[in-house]
């Protein structure tokens, strides 16, 4: 018999513990999983784990490291403040596509203008762009007491649909033969948001996503706001005999998350991908969610999360290629790591007693 | 090694390979893929991989060759032609419309590797395009639908409005209405080229409208699993044979069948003589094949409909062919005219009679 006896205070070391055997345990179940597909797993878990970070190209992988990243990472960062104080945005996709269509739009509307005031003009509307969608949920939930995840994930859904109109419609490339899909803003110099050193995968983005992780840990370590939003997360009652006003933290939640969202549509759209299409969203505001929990909302755990996460798809595509292990293997092994971490989060909460439970 | 370094090794191996000086003679090419879907949807991606395998079973031992599937399009499409690139493949084939760009960046990055990319318009000297008259096989679809239908009305499930799929439905409505003039088509669009619920939905909305015949430019099976739930419902097989749905409601079939030009292009990769072209096979070059007609269809219609595959692939008949108005009722082609291939590429409009709007 096991019983599970409930911690006063969440252990400190189990939650520094648990993404680390989270990872592990991730590892040698992928690993039975990747051998039942008939695969060597050791060889596999290689491909995935070590190949993009040491093996031959490395130095390519490496880069794509953080193109990958960099989105997971800003978007996470955002997320991370609001879901410490239980305020959950589950809509980032939709900020992350309505960022990058404000941007975008901004760019095309002066094309083919040079100038040096574009580019800040588009991180702005870029950040106003999921801003925005980010607040439609939070002024609703004030308003009317709307569920917030319910709202930004049906939000969602509204963002697609604008994509697909926009890549059809007003942002389609007159040049472009009457097929889908805005102008390359790679071609663009005064929009482009290029890699910063060649070869290193660094773009503006990626710095972006430094900042903000910077920012958010000086804000919810260092700084009063931080603390309220803790109280606020933790213990609610306690925060609005402290003066926390909910409604304010909402919108400042939200429109925070929404606003970093967007700002990482807007540099991939201008960077790496360069282009609106109606596929343009990869699914980045999604991850996110699972990049911020992984990184025990901690802006550092993120940080990490976001590189480890960036690994699993980078990988998994080596070890499609090299192994050729079927991608729906590799999506199974990516859901078993947020499995395994929730899993294990027991132990951070509670204490294991082996024998029988007292009576 | 950097990665500088590395890019020219390759470079190097690569180009010694092309010109037909294999740094060791029984060393195979090797030739990528990238696919859009899972090898397994049955459509599209599928009949890629088909060819693939076609391709290296021909050419036994003398390339060899390997794939990503479900590659998302945009930055994710730059980094596995890159991973291709890197991993020593000589030729790599981009099997979808979305990784346009993402071939045009990474064909200028590895100026040493031949590129082929499906269904695009921007070439370069080591990036060829292909694609296929997806069209021929329509118009065969509209005749035996506008003889065999009841309601006189047929559905298409469209995928994008983009000129491969608009030339389609033109098709597809030229040839329904010629062999019966009360015909109409109803188009919904399901913005997407892979998802069976959407298209299972866009299937029954239409049955629901009276149609009797589906017409998909998607490519599940899901809208040939809902015909045959709805019963006297009529479907064709898109992209692959979808031979499971016979002999009805599949009645026929148009085939993707990328495996002689893939034998082709291997080939003229093995002997150096591999060159940048465009290419737009049709039902005479055997990249469009339509799968068996069944017994569903009347004796007559089949003959009907195998004269027209036989005109058609031998040259004699354009399914565009004038007079021709567009649906505005302006003058699109004159009697006995037929368009360049130039204008069929960036068909942007629908022809005279198709009440659906093209959506803005």
């Amino acid at each position: 018999m096991i019983t599970l006896i409930k911690r006063p205070t969440p252990s400190r070391f189990w939650s520094f513990t648990t993404p680390v055997l989270a990872v592990i345990a991730t590892m040698i179940a992928g690993g039975v999983l990747f051998s039942i597909l008939g695969k060597d797993p050791v060889q596999a878990i290689k491909v995935i784990f070590w190949d993009p970070l040491l093996g031959p190209n490395a130095a390519y992988f490496r880069g794509q490291l953080l193109v990958k990243a960099g989105p997971l990472i800003l978007i996470a960062a955002g997320l991370a403040v609001g879901f410490r104080a239980g305020i959950w945005n589950i809509g980032a996709e939709g900020q992350y596509i309505m960022g990058a269509l404000a941007g975008a739009s901004v760019a095309l509307a002066a094309y083919p203008a040079e100038s040096h005031w574009l580019f800040p003009a588009m991180v702005v509307a870029g950040a106003l762009g999921g801003w925005i969608w980010g607040m439609i949920p939070a002024v609703l939930k004030v308003l009317f007491g709307t569920s917030e995840i319910l709202v930004s994930l049906m939000l969602v859904y509204v963002a697609q649909n604008f994509l697909a109109w926009a890549a059809f419609g007003p942002l389609k490339n007159p040049e472009g033969y009457g097929f889908p899909g805005s102008r390359n803003l790679q071609q663009y110099p005064s929009a482009h948001n290029p890699e910063l050193f060649a070869g290193t995968g660094m773009h503006w983005g990626v710095v972006a996503a430094l900042i903000a992780v910077i920012a958010t840990y000086v804000l919810m370590q260092r700084h009063i706001a931080g603390f309220r939003i803790r109280v606020a997360g933790e213990a609610p009652r306690a925060a609005r005999f402290a003066g926390v006003l909910p409604a304010n933290l909402v919108m400042f939640c939200l429109g925070l998350s929404g606003a970093l969202a967007g700002l990482a549509g807007m540099f991939e759209v201008s960077g790496p991908s360069g282009q609106i299409t109606d596929s343009f969203n990869a699914g980045y505001g999604f991850t996110a969610i699972i990049v911020a929990f992984l990184g025990r909302l901690n802006a550092i755990g993120i940080l990490l999360a976001g590189l480890l996460m960036a690994l699993t798809y980078i990988g998994g595509d080596m070890a499609q290629l090299m192994l050729g292990l079927p991608t729906a293997a590799i999506q199974v092994f990516q859901g078993m790591l947020l499995f395994f971490l929730l899993g294990f989060d027991l132990l951070t909460h509670y204490r294991l007693r082996l024998g029988k439970g007292s009576k | 090694m950097d990665r500088r370094s590395f890019l020219k090794t390759t470079a190097a191996t690569a180009t010694l390979a092309a010109v037909g000086l294999p740094v060791r003679a029984a060393d195979p090419l090797k030739i990528g893929f990238i696919y859009v879907g899972p090898v397994g949807d049955m459509g599209w991606s599928y009949q890629h991989d088909v060819a693939r395998r076609a391709m290296e079973a021909k050419l036994g031992g003398k390339v060899v060759t390997s794939f990503i599937e479900n590659v998302p399009e945009g930055p994710d499409a730059e980094r596995a032609l890159t991973q291709l690139a890197l991993e020593g493949n000589q030729m790599i084939f981009a099997t979808s419309f979305g990784f346009m760009e993402a071939a045009v960046n990474i064909a200028a990055k590895f100026p040493n590797v031949k590129f082929e990319h499906a269904t695009g318009y921007k070439r370069a000297d080591n990036l060829a395009t292909y694609d296929a008259r997806f069209y021929e096989g329509r118009a065969v679809q509209g005749t035996i639908a506008g003889r065999m239908t009841k309601t006189n009305k047929i559905g298409y499930i469209g995928s994008f409005p983009i000129p491969e799929v608009i030339q389609g439905i033109n098709a597809a409505y030229i040839h329904a209405k010629k062999v019966n003039p009360d015909v109409e088509i109803k188009v919904v669009w399901a913005y997407t080229w892979f998802d069976p619920a959407k298209e299972a939905d866009a299937a029954a909305a239409l049955i629901a409208e009276g149609c009797d015949f589906i017409l998909q430019h998607t490519d599940s099976t899901a809208p040939q699993a809902k015909a045959q739930e709805a019963g006297n419902v009529f479907t064709f097989g898109q992209a692959s044979d979808m031979e499971a749905f016979k002999p009805s409601p599949r009645v026929a079939s148009t085939i993707d069948n990328w495996a002689p030009y893939y034998i082709k292009r291997a080939q003229a990769l093995v002997d150096g003589t591999w060159a940048s072209e465009s290419t737009w096979g049709g039902i005479g070059t055997g990249m469009v094949k339509i799968g068996e007609i069944t017994d569903a269809v009347p004796a007559e219609v089949k003959a009907e409909a195998e004269e027209l595959i036989a005109k058609i692939g031998d040259g004699s008949y354009h399914p565009f062919t004038g007079p021709l108005k567009k649906q505005d009722g302006s003058e699109w082609l004159a009697e006995g005219k037929t368009p360049e291939d130039g204008e069929l590429a960036g068909l942007n409009f629908f022809v005279e009679g198709i009440a659906a709007e093209m959506p803005k």
